[in-house]
């Protein structure tokens, strides 16, 4: 009996919702410690002709350990005009909506926390939760700077979430369903102009939608060049301002983990998710598929999520900030009529083949 | 008592969301800061996405997330904390006006309980309810509920127009 077999085994409701819960665990924190640690440390230090972390471990490789370490040692401190509960509830918000967004990134074809018919919609819907929790951390604050940071927030992730959801309507079009397992195998079982060896990643057909989404993302992020909210020079550390030790460490690890979500959802939808095109080994449908992709896929969707991440953090340490109302105008005037286009292209293209 | 028909685990879970919603919604009117009252109200259209999600309405209460709590409380908040950022309790809340919101409220309370009884009656729920799909949803949309649908889409247009105007200085 090898391992495939045993992960496709049909468990008790208690042992899969366990393996569940610690499934969402790895698959928050794992891709928040591989982004701060391959992208926030080293590759910013090389871009800066620097070493970054070498103490802890070969190559700094326990500097994370050493800094959350650091986190959770300090004094649990909080302004003294602060609303208490509000100031402490809202990193948890922050962290919720994060563990909501994963629940619909299909890691393989069984490897699935639910297969949820509205997928994309639901991962859009959630992801918007998060503004509630950065909008009462500035609040809550009781500091102006705080105030400023979620009240830029607020408007930035409004604005973005627009052409975020725009974008992904092409790629629903295209597919013709909102399950991201379905999409996924869309793209894989499908062939551009009869050559099969490729599958059909949308983010070829759907190269707008892509570039539309990943601008969003970059926004949604708050990443440099869309770094408002938090702008270091400007608001101190905008929403985060009063927050230290483990409240931060929740908001930091929110940040990051969000991050390595959206690129598995961003994999999921334009570069074919889990899956190799089908073609290679023979399958044809979902359930055609070998055992083993349940292995397999997870490790190919956490490489694609590295991939994007490096083009989100490589925009992030290259560009500065934008100016305000140089954000609002390019979401409104740009990135918007961009969208709103490439849906109507996708559906008269839809219908005319 | 208890029937073989009768979904137990779909009313017990009624039951606790539907309390927290009333909780929800008396502190809501109840509280003397407002954005605490508007954090209750995001528990009451938390709570409201949650029975739909037990009516298996997952499209319904999706739509519920991203519009309610994701759009309309942010702009709630980004509003009441642009303009009166206190923290800590207000005095002068309660409108004058109380009792007659009151008289409103149970009036409507009763004409929706009476409207939703004389139509379902004792209608149940069945065991293994089909989850409504995002399909069958738009087919309905878009078919025989078409002209509803635009008119209320005037309506949002007619909305947008009138925030740009209003927006306008010249």
């Amino acid at each position: 009996m090898n391992l495939a077999s045993v992960l496709s085994a049909d468990l008790p409701y208690w042992a899969q919702s366990l393996l569940r819960v610690l499934g969402g665990l790895v698959a928050v924190l794992l891709p928040a410690g591989t982004v701060v640690y391959l992208f926030l440390f080293k590759m910013m230090s090389f871009m800066q002709s620097r070493l970054g972390p070498m103490e802890a471990g070969p190559q700094g490789s326990m500097q994370l350990f050493a800094e959350v370490g650091k986190w959770l040692q300090k004094e649990d401190i909080y302004p003294a005009r602060a609303d208490k509960f509000i100031f402490k509830l809202a990193p948890l918000i922050v962290l919720a909506s994060t563990f909501l967004l994963v629940v619909v990134v299909p890691f393989g074809p069984d490897a699935l926390f639910t297969d949820f018919e509205a997928g994309v919609f639901y991962a859009l819907a959630v992801s918007s939760v998060s503004v509630l929790g950065i909008l009462i951390a500035g609040w809550a604050s009781a500091n102006k700077y705080s105030l400023l940071g979620g009240l830029r927030a607020a408007g930035q992730l409004i604005a973005y979430e627009l052409p975020m959801v725009l974008a992904v309507v092409g790629v629903v079009i295209q597919a013709g369903t909102m399950n991201l397992q379905q999409i996924v195998v869309a793209q894989n079982a499908d062939s551009m102009f009869g050559f099969s060896g490729l599958g059909n990643p949308y983010v070829i057909t759907q190269f707008v939608g892509f570039i539309v989404f990943m601008i969003a993302v970059q926004a949604e992020l708050t990443q440099t060049p869309f770094d408002m909210p938090i702008a270091e020079s400007e608001l101190v550390s905008g929403y985060m301002t009063e927050y230290s030790g483990f409240r931060f460490l929740i908001f930091f690890i929110g940040e990051f983990a969000t991050a390595g979500v959206f690129s598995m959802i961003a994999s999921v939808l334009f570069l074919g998710g889990w899956s190799v095109p089908f073609s290679w080994f023979g399958w044809t449908t979902i359930d055609s598929i070998d055992n083993w992709m349940n292995i397999v896929g997870p490790l190919i969707l956490f490489t694609k999520m590295i991939i994007v991440v490096f083009f989100i953090m490589w925009v992030r340490f290259s560009y500065p900030r934008f100016r305000e109302d140089q954000l609002q105008k390019f979401a409104w005037k740009v990135l918007i009529p961009v969208s709103l286009a490439n849906i109507m292209v996708t559906a008269i293209l839809k219908v005319a083949f | 008592m208890f029937a073989s028909d009768v979904l137990v685990a779909q009313n017990i879970g009624f039951a606790i969301i539907a309390t927290i919603m009333v909780i929800g919604a008396l502190r809501v009117v109840t509280t003397n800061n407002v954005v605490h009252a508007a954090l209750w109200l995001v528990v009451v259209l938390a709570g409201a996405a949650a029975q739909y999600v037990l009516l298996a309405a997952e499209f319904v209460a999706i739509t519920q997330v991203l519009v309610y709590i994701g759009a309309v409380m942010v702009l709630f908040l980004f509003g009441t904390m642009l303009t009166r950022t206190r923290i800590g309790a207000e005095s002068d809340l309660n409108n004058k006006n109380l009792f007659f919101g009151i008289f409103v409220a149970l009036t409507l309370f009763v004409a929706m309980a009476m409207a939703l009884n004389s139509e379902f009656g004792s209608e149940k729920m069945p065991a293994n309810p089909a989850v409504a799909t995002t399909q069958e949803i738009s087919d309905q949309i878009f078919g025989p509920y078409l002209l509803p649908f635009w008119a209320l889409s005037f309506v949002l247009l007619a909305a947008v127009v009138g925030a740009i105007v209003l927006a306008r200085r010249d």
